[in-house]
């Protein structure tokens, strides 16, 4: 086995008692220990998406049916705009290394460029993000969720699902939406939805084409269950509201937990891109102003380089079981 | 730092772009289309795409690791310190999570059809 053990002590130990101890600095050393820390917080969180995921995986909604939004289109897609972000991720992550790279070699201007290029990675990935929170919040098709909470879709004869606004009603409800200006002062509340249910309803009786689907999945096929038209009419009785998008509370697409783990593990992923986007733009200014010429050794670019491809690590990972599971 | 200034990576940082590159691919493809003989049978315990996306993961991990994270280059131990406490404890806790999450979700079934015999 190789020594490890420090054999002097220098008197301080901010700096690691100028020992190197696995011959790595203090600071390297402790961004990987950092990074073990927080490996093992995305395991978690990973791990509470997995429980949930056997507990409920009679009814966990479809990913494919979910995510399935391209810009400049309307077709369904799914996997496509993730795959882009994840190339971005995974592009962004070559340019950091080639910083690193740059910098062990101590070429200044070189290093800025590789900078400079992830931390747009990381922007293009960010703004991306954002745009796939929008669509899932904002809704597609509509749905209605019943008094048991369960969530239904509706479909046509091919069993497609069909947006409510295609089949639902007139709307003879002059109901308005509360706002802080009118009703109770000061009070307002969410966007009435696109469609009612009495107008779903109604829509439903006047087209025998469109029947239910419901979130039970059948494991055999790996597709949600359709109901014949008579139990499908016997179902909508019990119906309580219509819903569009996610949100903690609600979800158009199924479990209400898938949205809210989506939320939290994205959101928290989200986050640690866009702190390492800091991070990188500090070192970006340091590396222009000449501090780490000066230094001598580009550690920094190198530390905040394994945070940022820890981040790129994590995201592989959120990837597989959020979108390909 | 542990390498010295020998000659730069560029070459081997770009072999390993296009590994990620093809393996990520290889994912959305089969992701797209789902072949039903790997993704409606069941191989302990998942499907075996959904074991084919998992390998194909832990190497991805595997090379953003090494190669961009440079842990080719630290020492032996330190390595270990890292991969092996990682393996370790993300083992135990998936094991034990998906095992407990399954078993609920087994008895929420057999509670649910219980329960609507009666209706």
């Amino acid at each position: 086995m190789e020594v490890t053990i420090p054999n002097k002590t220098t008197g301080t130990t901010w700096n690691g008692g100028g020992d190197r101890p696995f011959n790595s600095s203090y600071g390297k050393m402790m961004m990987w220990f950092f990074l073990i820390s927080d490996a093992l917080t995305f395991a978690g969180f990973l791990g509470a998406y997995g429980f949930m995921r056997f507990k409920f995986l009679n009814v966990w909604p479809i990913a494919d049916e979910v995510f399935t939004h391209v810009p400049f289109t309307h077709q369904s897609m799914p996997m496509i705009y993730v795959a882009f972000m994840t190339f971005v991720l995974i592009f962004s992550s070559v340019t950091m290394v080639f910083a690193v790279d740059a910098g062990k070699h101590m070429k200044q201007n070189k290093v800025a460029l590789y900078m400079l290029l992830t931390i747009l990675g990381g922007i293009i990935f960010l703004g991306s993000q954002a745009w796939e929170w929008k669509n899932f919040i904002q809704g597609d098709k509509g749905a209605v969720v019943l008094n048991s909470g369960d969530v239904i879709q509706f479909v046509n004869k091919e069993g497609e699902q069909v947006a409510l606004t295609s089949f639902a009603g007139e709307n003879h409800s002059n109901r308005i939406q509360h706002t802080k200006t009118n009703g109770i002062w000061n009070k307002e509340e969410a966007t009435l939805p696109k469609v009612n249910l009495d107008q779903v309803i109604e829509g439903f009786k006047a087209n025998p084409d469109i029947t239910i689907r419901t979130q039970q999945i059948n494991q055999a096929t790996k597709t949600k269950v359709i109901l014949s038209r008579t139990e499908a009419e016997k179902v909508l009785q019990k119906a309580k509201q219509v819903v569009y998008g996610a949100n903690l509370k609600v979800n158009e697409y199924g479990l209400t937990l898938f949205g809210d783990l989506f939320f939290f593990i994205t959101g928290f992923h989200g986050f640690h891109v866009f702190s390492g986007i800091l991070i990188n733009i500090i070192i970006l200014f340091n590396v222009l102003v000449g501090t780490y010429e000066k230094r001598g050794h580009y550690e920094m670019v190198e530390k905040s380089g394994l945070y940022w491809h820890f981040v790129d690590l994590v995201w592989i990972f959120v990837f597989t079981f959020f979108y390909l599971f | 730092m542990s390498n010295t200034q020998a000659h730069s990576h560029k070459a081997l940082i770009w072999k390993v772009f296009g590994i990620l590159t093809i393996i990520t691919l290889v994912e959305v493809v089969l992701g797209i289309y789902k072949p039903a003989s790997l993704h409606l049978s069941k191989v302990l315990g998942t499907s075996p795409l959904n074991w084919i996306f998992l390998i194909l993961t832990l190497v991805k991990a595997y090379y953003i690791a090494w190669f961009f994270m440079h842990l080719h280059d630290e020492k032996k131990w330190f390595r270990r310190a890292i991969v092996w406490t990682l393996l370790l404890y993300i083992l135990y806790l998936t094991f034990y999570v998906l095992t407990e999450g399954g078993a609920i979700g087994e008895t929420f079934t057999g509670a649910y059809k219980a329960l609507t015999q009666f209706h």
